[in-house]
């Protein structure tokens, strides 16, 4: 089926003993929003993890885009097109915003290999450009972003993401420790993308931004999907019962 | 005070209240340490440290020292500018100084003359083989290629077993130092040709230095080299997440170090006109502490260039202090040691202050 832009085949994951993520099975159509809820721990980023090949899947396959595809590495998804902003932000501290944001995509001046010689003017320019549409306040773009607060940080790497978006964009829990400004233009960003036809996967805690961004709800619980829900057939404690597995014992498919 | 809002959302920020680059720091502490020289100079030995003192020549500042201090650092100055490199990556490496030892005998066995004053050269080490007199361009490219290879495997033990810098690049110090002393039996390797007795001639060994200096300073911070230098130091999985091939990028830095050592050795070979197999003892530990003084974090992601280079210029300082004030020797080495324990100490500090919360 060609509408279908991702799917997972008895996706898993295993950390020793542990099995993170079981026998996933996980469909987003083309331009679909879908949300990924579920507990701590509930294997979330673990699904992430796999999709974008930051680890290599104990079992399973992946189709994306019409094609089984067996990433390598990140570099490969990205290339694909998936763009991610990951839980743990994939920023290097030491480094400024605009280098942040161009992190391995870095525009340049003139072309040596690695010796290649950065056009920082153009980077800085457009990072600008970027973080308009995050609403984040930075004081200064060409500090480290060691020191700046998790807010800020969490913008930087959603810029990052909305800026290069193409084919796929995940974020896990990308408003996490956002102030209701913020969380209310990267709400807008998701929009942006749903209007783009961009197909999303949204991990969040927060309920009532899920119902209010999203088509389906998809929920995790000890590794595997119990539930997948269309938004306008569910409610807040449906998915709660879900969730804390008052509902929903065996797997399901998503 | 000019507050603008230059800041994005309209956070006021004044660019002229920038935080003070941790550089300066160091070039305070090189002027200090200069003065308490001076001090110390003149009321104890009626001399003065920096200034010209005597009349039959004609300059303000005590020239000859001057030239001294940067000499003498210039060659464990040019390793630093590698060291530097791989500790901003996150790294270490122990093995420069047998680098050196290996690439200076490697190199100067195919720099030798055919004849020395009229007999056949006694130490010519391919005498059978007739690699006499050869063009000075072979031992340098020897040379760097020793120092390429030997750097090549410290990368990819580096990067693609999980051995840590610190024991992989140990592995290299023991067994280039062992390939310098087989490589002769011990003996030491002398007589080059004119070409190659020129490259550290003089005042060759500062030119050498401040030139890579000066090409590295701009290679850290105007290329990608650079930017994924500080990158992989201060957050590697990050960088991996970004896409970036992390294990090729570090092979890449310890091969430039691996270069930039085998440089040392080629100009310290050339300057000291022979080359021993104990050449460079300990000069990988004066490197790193060049690097750590200038304020390079051993925790990676931090450092400069120019900040090595004042490092560089601190360690000169404070050898040729401690000769003007005629003090022993070892005296030096306890000092260097007190030395690179507080840049240490002062860079735990410098974590603590600004560690996340
Ligand atoms: N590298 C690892 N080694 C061992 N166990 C791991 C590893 N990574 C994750 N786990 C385990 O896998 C399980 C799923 O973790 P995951 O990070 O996917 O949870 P999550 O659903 O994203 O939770 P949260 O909402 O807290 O982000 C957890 O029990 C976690 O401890
Ligand atoms: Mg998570």
């Amino acid at each position: 089926m060609s509408d279908i832009i991702l799917e997972t085949r008895g996706l898993s994951k295993r950390y020793g003993g542990v099995h993170a993520l079981e026998d996933a099975n996980f469909t987003l159509r083309a331009g679909e929003h879908v949300a990924v809820v579920g507990d701590n721990g509930a294997g979330k980023s673990t699904f992430v993890r796999q999709v974008t090949a930051v680890e290599q899947r104990s079992a399973g396959q992946v189709f994306f885009d019409g094609k089984e595809v067996n990433f390598t590495g990140p570099l490969e998804a990205r290339e694909a097109g998936i763009e991610t902003v990951f839980q743990t932000l994939a920023l290097a501290d030491d480094l400024d915003v605009p280098s942040n944001l161009f992190l391995g995509r870095e525009l340049y001046k003139f072309r040596m290999g690695p010796f290649s010689i950065l056009d920082r003017k153009a980077m800085r320019d457009r990072t600008l450009e970027a973080l308009k549409t995050t609403a984040v306040k930075i004081p200064n773009v060409d500090n480290p972003i060691r020191n700046m607060s998790g807010g800020q940080r969490q913008c930087v790497s959603i810029a990052r993401t909305a800026a290069f978006a193409s084919k796929l964009v995940i974020m896990d829990e990308p408003t996490a420790a956002l102030g209701v400004q913020e969380t209310a233009q990267v709400e807008n960003i998701i929009r942006g993308l749903k209007e783009r036809g961009i197909p999303m996967i949204l991990i969040s805690h927060n309920l009532r931004q899920v119902f209010d961004l999203v088509d389906r709800i998809v929920v995790f619980r000890r590794g595997r999907i119990v539930a997948s829900l269309n938004k306008h057939e569910t409610d807040g404690n449906d998915i709660v019962s879900y969730i804390t597995g008052v509902k929903g014992a065996e797997t399901a498919d998503a | 005070m000019a507050t603008t809002t230059h800041g994005l959302g309209g956070l006021k920020y004044d660019p002229s209240r920038r935080a003070r680059a941790p550089e300066w720091n160091v070039f305070f502490a090189l002027v200090g340490i200069i003065l308490i020289f001076e001090l110390v100079g003149r009321v104890f030995m009626g001399d003065s440290f920096l200034f010209n003192t005597r009349a039959n020549v004609d300059t303000l500042f005590n020239e000859q020292r001057l030239q001294i201090i940067i000499l003498q650092v210039s060659i464990t100055g040019i390793i630093a500018l590698g060291v530097t490199q791989v500790i901003i990556s996150g790294g270490i490496d122990l093995s420069s100084g047998s680098i050196v030892g290996a690439t200076a005998m490697v190199a100067m066995s195919f720099a030798q003359v055919a004849m020395v004053n009229g007999n056949p050269n006694p130490k010519a080490i391919f005498a059978a083989q007739g690699w006499m007199d050869l063009p000075v361009i072979v031992p340098v490219l020897v040379g760097l290629a020793c120092g390429a290879a030997a750097g090549m495997i410290n990368g990819a033990l580096v990067a693609y077993t999980r051995i840590p810098p610190f024991i992989a690049t140990l592995g290299m110090m023991v067994t280039a130092r062992g390939i310098a002393k087989w490589w002769s039996k011990g003996n030491p390797i002398s007589f080059p040709t004119d070409a190659y007795a020129a490259i550290g001639k003089g005042m060759m060994p500062v030119i050498i230095f401040v030139s890579l200096a000066v090409l590295f300073h701009l290679i850290l911070t105007y290329t990608r080299y650079g930017k994924h230098c500080y990158g992989i130091g201060s957050n590697e999985q990050a960088m991996r997440m970004s896409g970036i091939n992390v294990e090729k990028m570090k092979v890449l830095i310890y091969v430039i170090a691996g270069l930039l050592s085998a440089l040392a050795a080629i100009v310290l070979s050339s300057k000291n006109l022979t080359a021993q197999a104990g050449m460079g003892v300990m000069y990988e530990l004066d490197a790193i502490a060049m690097a750590v003084i200038g304020g390079v974090s051993l925790q990676g992601g931090r450092g400069s260039i120019i900040g090595t280079v004042l490092g560089a210029l601190i360690f000169g300082v404070i050898i040729s202090g401690f000769t003007f004030l005629k003090l022993d020797a070892y005296y030096q080495e306890m000092v260097k040691g007190v030395i690179i324990v507080a840049a240490v100490v002062l860079d735990q500090w410098r974590q603590k202050g600004r560690a996340r919360g």
